[in-house]
């Protein structure tokens, strides 16, 4: 390890320094070569594979330059796609944030038992994701259990996931009950670190409680509810599952969103390079998403601790 | 907001939480009792909120129709082997990170990041390739490699780098003294403070890896394999229709154990995904 021998005042090689430097490569070294290897080198290949006409069933693989980004463009489901899934994203984070708000509201009144109850709100964000969407599927049938409830008080249900509005918003309404207690927590906790003294000094002045929220609350937690909403929009992007086993993209194309789309071209259809040109839009989309995300922390970063 | 409520608010804020519970609670009710209720009976008009009779078979038709006990390990086994890994790779990774000085290390952090810019589905393509060349098709390796090196994994080390940046300085100094290698100071010093960063990880880890359902379904074709979202919705009849109540039991059984775990430790769940979230 050392190289002592020679001359008693030259510093040994292994300084505290650059044993630290070791040190640190040799610590992130399992997960940069993970990123490299799981992330940046698929990333390159699926540029590759996106300039290719690529059908894995008629084993072909021949370079089409831009080819597959022209038939993107001419693509007649696209703006059917583009639509489902901007109403999906659209709808969920309004909902959702909307909700989580309210819910967070609630629960942070002084109330006895309210851990109960954020308990249970909480509670389907930690319940399998399909076996809460299969529920939800049973409960949405033509004679499920929510037309069931309807008609006791006289409604007659549509057939839920088979009509195209209800459809979409039967999707958005099950992936934002299954996970709205995330963003109420979090919600939650960015309205107990509002300071007392600033609802003091409002009462003192008369502001009514709705006056107070408007005025105070929703100013001090906007940081929070703009990070949130882009988190939720991004995870929105990635929904697959909901879909399959709900609608299968249906009726027609109404709940056909890019991932599901990609999913069908890639590995139903196996159009693998034009699959390759899907994700290179979803991955422009997802990255323009997230760097609006960093530049607003950037400009909002003095409310956070 | 936090003045005292009159008896009346009071009673009215109840009444409005308890309407607002039925959504989230009501499926999962509905997916418990429809699980032990005899086919017949599942579509009853007006519903039974408690089952009319019980028909307890369901729970070992799911065993029958197919290899259920073996998917159910699958599912665990690959979820405690990504939770354990990703733990030990983003802790590491992490600490690094935000304690040790290297040459590029920030230039490096912002590749790592990249991670977080690049979500799984929009490399399922070329994953698929790569795990075809190396003949990993229907095995598990793409879904413990993938999560506890790639992507997903990204996330947890952003959220241990900034829990050790929070640590004093002071804390290692003393060590760093007495000539304390850098990995004994990680392992004795540093990791036991993170307990309750490493549990949040370890918790929305588990939560991913458990729930994966585009990845199990592109990766593996044989049932023996499968996982336990994809075993789910293959509980159909030979028209392909579902067969409701033996899929309500198999999906009880994926989501009981989970939920009484976080009933029993919903303190930690709770704070440790909103702490967690607030700082991702």
């Amino acid at each position: 390890m050392s190289q002592s021998s020679q001359a008693p005042h030259k510093p040994p090689f292994w300084t505290m320094t650059r044993r630290d430097a070791a040190a640190g490569y040799v610590f992130i070294a399992p997960q940069l070569v993970g990123i490299i290897t799981f992330v940046l080198v698929p990333l390159g290949l699926v540029f590759w594979y996106s300039l290719h006409e690529w059908n894995v069933l008629a084993s072909s693989f021949n370079f089409v330059g831009a080819a597959n980004y022209q038939m993107l463009l001419n693509d007649p489901n696209l703006p059917a796609v583009l639509l489902a899934s901007a109403i999906f994203s659209a709808g969920l984070v309004v909902f959702n944030m909307a909700l989580a708000l309210l819910l967070a509201v609630l629960l942070d009144q002084k109330l006895k038992g309210m851990v109960v109850f954020r308990t249970l709100f909480f509670s389907p964000v930690v319940v399998s994701l399909v076996a809460w969407t299969i529920v939800w599927s049973f409960l949405l049938q033509a004679n499920g259990g929510i037309n069931g409830l309807l008609s006791i008080i006289g409604i007659e249900g549509p057939n839920w996931l088979r009509t195209p509005t209800t459809a979409m918003i039967s999707v958005v309404v099950v992936q934002v009950f299954k996970n709205v207690g995330l963003n109420m927590v979090l919600f939650l906790a960015a309205l107990q670190g509002v300071p007392k003294e600033l609802y003091e000094a409002a009462r003192v002045d008369g502001a009514g409680r709705f006056k107070q929220f408007r005025r105070i609350t929703l100013p001090m937690i906007s940081p929070t509810i703009l990070l949130t909403s882009i988190i939720t929009i991004v995870g929105s992007l990635q929904v697959f599952a909901q879909i399959a086993v709900l609608t299968q993209g249906g009726p027609g194309m109404t709940t056909t969103v890019l991932v599901y789309y990609l999913y069908q071209q890639a590995f139903q259809f196996h159009f693998f390079g034009y699959g390759s040109t899907l994700s290179i839009l979803l991955f422009l989309i997802v990255a323009a998403l997230t760097f609006a995300q960093w530049q607003l922390r950037k400009r909002i970063v003095f409310y956070e601790n | 907001m936090k003045t005292d409520l009159s008896p009346r608010m009071k009673v009215a804020l109840y009444g409005l939480m308890c309407v607002l519970l039925i959504p989230f609670v009501f499926p999962t009710w509905w997916m418990i009792t429809s699980s032990v209720k005899p086919i017949s009976d599942i579509f009853a008009f007006p519903p039974d909120l408690w089952p009319r009779r019980f028909d307890f078979t369901t729970y070992a038709q799911v065993f029958e129709l197919q290899p259920f006990a073996r998917q159910y390990w699958n599912s665990a086994y690959i979820a405690a082997i990504v939770t354990v890994g990703t733990m030990i790779i983003s802790s590491m990774a992490g600490y690094a990170f935000a304690r040790i000085k290297f040459p590029f290390s920030n230039a490096i952090f912002m590749v790592v990041l990249l991670g977080l810019l690049i979500p799984s589905e929009v490399t399922i393509v070329p994953l698929f390739q790569i795990f075809l060349s190396w003949g990993m098709i229907n095995t598990h390796w793409p879904l413990i490699l993938v999560p506890i090196f790639g992507a997903p994994s990204v996330f947890a080390t952003f959220v241990m780098r900034q829990f050790f940046i929070s640590l004093p300085a002071e804390l290692e100094e003393a060590a760093r003294v007495d000539g304390l290698g850098r990995f004994k100071i990680f392992w004795t010093i540093a990791l036991p403070l993170a307990k309750p960063a490493l549990g949040a990880v370890a918790i929305f880890t588990f939560l991913h890896s458990w729930n994966l359902y585009l990845e199990p379904i592109v990766f593996l074709s044989s049932t023996q394999m499968f996982t336990l979202p994809q075993a789910l919705t293959q509980f159909t009849d030979a028209y392909g229709g579902a067969m409701w109540n033996i899929q309500l039991a198999a999906a009880t059984m994926t989501a009981i154990p989970v939920l009484l775990v976080f009933i029993v430790a919903q303190k930690q769940f709770v704070e440790g995904l909103a702490h967690t979230g607030l700082k991702g």
